[in-house]
């Protein structure tokens, strides 16, 4: 007798999300099934992985993710392009982690101005952060939105604290918006309903119920998304159908795994190696629990999980 | 369906106030509206108490029974402050009632005081090693509570067990648990066994304005299961009495005149049975 595999039927669908513009759009979201259960119903889109960059020269980045942007990563536009041309990058993740007060504390007015210029440099589309400093995120997003007007790009993150700037500036500039919430499903249903109170369409937030690193909380941001995606899909819940963000490269590399020499800890093996794992191994376990974009940073764990999204889907 | 007035908690500011300057005025006031309002038993929860809790629960005890003819509920974690409590209690009003004793062998004194002063004791049902998952360890830690109480002298029919109600907020698979472990309360004994929830526990976190309304269906849901008793204000529960029958025929699937409340009924409904995903702003949606 021939197999046949035992298939779950859904009521809900995840929002598919265009982010870009011209002849470089990406599409990722869209499907009504868990994630890689393409034999249950349709997965139109692949997730989709962002290089990060940042408008500042990575000094607090370690030394092995670093070395593979040496020669590009004093410029931000020279960085953009890059990942773009060299690494085939499918969208870029610009970090404004300049503009936070205890670090350059570059003004908006800066950040706008290298949003700008890396905007008009690359054809893929762009991902805007802010450094995640609450009360600064204002000011710098509502100048980056601005900026970046009929870019299409995502803008991020809006917090409880500060959704209501970041959100109308998303909205008055038509981009996508990132609404994060601190690894709580209830909370992160809350902010997506309060942005879209303020007339924000569901169908253009990204949620991001906040990253974490294999090894450090891993299995809470995996419970929470996978919670979050089987609300999306089985209660059929509009407000948790928003395609979700794993922020992977700035939780993974600052964990001890990803920094400690080998002459410290022979038994842990190749330094190098084992900091691209570790970011691999983080990104596929959060696509496993339902994210549908990514923003890393080493080359070779981009690969990795590049191929590993082929073979799936 | 016997109310347990929850308003004399030391967690409140006026309440912890009075308790401090063992001033009987507001006590007594909190306590006499909480009788009025149809509470039949009144709670003294003192909190851990562990500096002077037995002349406090001898304070409380008094206090509130000079002006109410009920019996008071020892509510603290201090065993030698609810001992105390018992040996001034008026049992003209009735007889006293404990909380808690658990599966923790620290609070098995505690039936210990049940037997010796013939009070009742409520047994939550929880044990050393945490929460409860479901409501089947909430009825394996409830045989264990109950073979207990019999071993020190505690009849089962002096026994509240508690399954332990936990925030939607933050815990909201635990709602509908928690309905189903009253019911197998229930049957774990003939006559059934007797069942008390910390009521209020379930919107604990949640915005002012939603509080009562989930207090209320969810004591209606609790009460359609059997549920004996509620530690829970008592005007709250009025209301909700009131609103039974537009609640079980919500429940029943009629369509009711009041289209605003019926919808209200309805998510509230939801977000309990966990069909919909709570949110602060569940009933906006």
């Amino acid at each position: 007798m021939a197999f046949t595999p035992t298939k779950e039927t859904y009521s809900g669908k995840v929002y598919s999300v265009a982010i870009g513009t011209g002849d470089g759009p990406v599409t990722f979201g869209g499907e009504n099934v868990l994630p890689f259960h393409s034999f249950e119903g349709a997965t139109p889109n692949k997730p989709v992985i962002a290089f990060e960059i940042q408008d500042v020269p990575p000094a607090d980045w370690p030394e092995n993710v670093r070395k593979p942007f040496e020669s590009v990563s004093g410029d931000p536009v020279t960085w953009a392009k890059y990942c773009q041309d060299e690494l085939k990058a499918a969208a870029i993740a610009l970090r404004l982690v300049g503009t936070h007060p205890d670090r350059e504390n570059r003004s908006p007015e800066d950040a706008a101005k290298t949003v700008k210029d890396v905007l008009a440099a690359i054809k893929v589309p762009l991902i805007i952060l802010g450094s995640n400093h609450a009360e600064k995120d204002s000011p710098v997003l509502v100048a980056a939105s601005g900026a970046a007007k009929g870019g299409n790009c995502v803008i991020g993150k809006a917090q409880e604290a500060n959704y209501k700037t970041i959100a109308a500036a998303a909205m008055a500039n038509n981009h996508k918006l990132i609404a994060m919430s601190e690894l709580d499903i209830n909370l992160s249903k809350q902010l997506n309903i309060l942005i879209t109170q303020m007339g924000f369409e569901k169908e253009r937030l990204i949620t991001d119920p906040m990253c974490s690193a294999l090894g450090y909380g891993l299995e809470y941001t995996y419970s929470v998304m996978e919670r979050i995606r089987l609300a999306a899909l089985t209660q059929n819940d509009t407000t948790m159908q928003p395609p979700m963000l794993g922020d992977i490269g700035m939780y993974v590399w600052k964990v001890k795994e990803t920094q400690a020499p080998e002459s410290d800890l022979p038994h842990w093996g190749s330094l190098e190696e084992r900091g691209i794992a570790w970011e691999a191994v983080t990104a596929i376990g959060l696509l496993v629990a339902g994210a549908e974009l990514l923003i890393m940073r080493h080359p070779k764990a981009v690969a990795e999980v590049q191929k590993t999204i082929e073979e799936l889907i | 369906m016997l109310i347990i007035g929850e308003k004399l908690s030391i967690i409140a500011k006026r309440v912890r106030e009075a308790m401090l300057k063992k001033d009987k005025g507001p006590i007594q006031e909190i306590a006499t509206r909480q009788w009025k309002e149809g509470s039949g038993i009144i709670d003294a929860n003192i909190g851990p108490a562990e500096d002077g809790g037995e002349d406090l629960m001898q304070w409380m005890v008094t206090t509130i029974q000079e002006v109410v003819p009920l019996p008071v509920c020892l509510d603290t974690t201090n065993a030698k402050a609810i001992e105390a409590g018992l040996k001034v209690h008026n049992n003209q009003w009735g007889r006293a009632l404990i909380n808690s004793t658990s599966n923790d062998p620290e609070r098995f004194p505690i039936l210990e005081l049940g037997a010796k002063y013939n009070a009742q004791v409520i047994g939550l049902t929880v044990g050393k090693g945490g929460l409860p998952a479901d409501a089947g360890e909430r009825a394996a830690i409830a045989a264990d509570i109950m073979a207990r109480a019999m071993e020190y002298g505690v009849p089962l029919e002096d026994l509240y067990l508690d399954p332990l109600v936990l925030q939607i907020a933050t815990s909201q698979d635990h709602a509908r648990k928690v309905i189903e472990a009253v019911k197998m309360f229930q049957e774990m004994n003939d006559p059934p066994m007797k069942t008390v929830v910390g009521l209020s526990n379930i919107s604990n976190g949640c915005p002012k304005h939603i509080r009562p309304i989930l207090n209320k269906y969810y004591f209606l849901m609790l009460m359609n299961a059997g549920l004996t008793s509620a530690i829970a204000d008592a005007h709250e529960m009025a209301d909700a009495m009131n609103e039974k029958k537009l609640f079980d025929d919500v429940l029943a699937g009629k369509t009711v005149d009041d289209a605003a409340k019926m919808t209200e009924i309805k998510k509230t409904i939801d977000v309990i049975m966990g069909n919909t995903l709570y949110a602060h702003s569940y009933l906006e949606m």
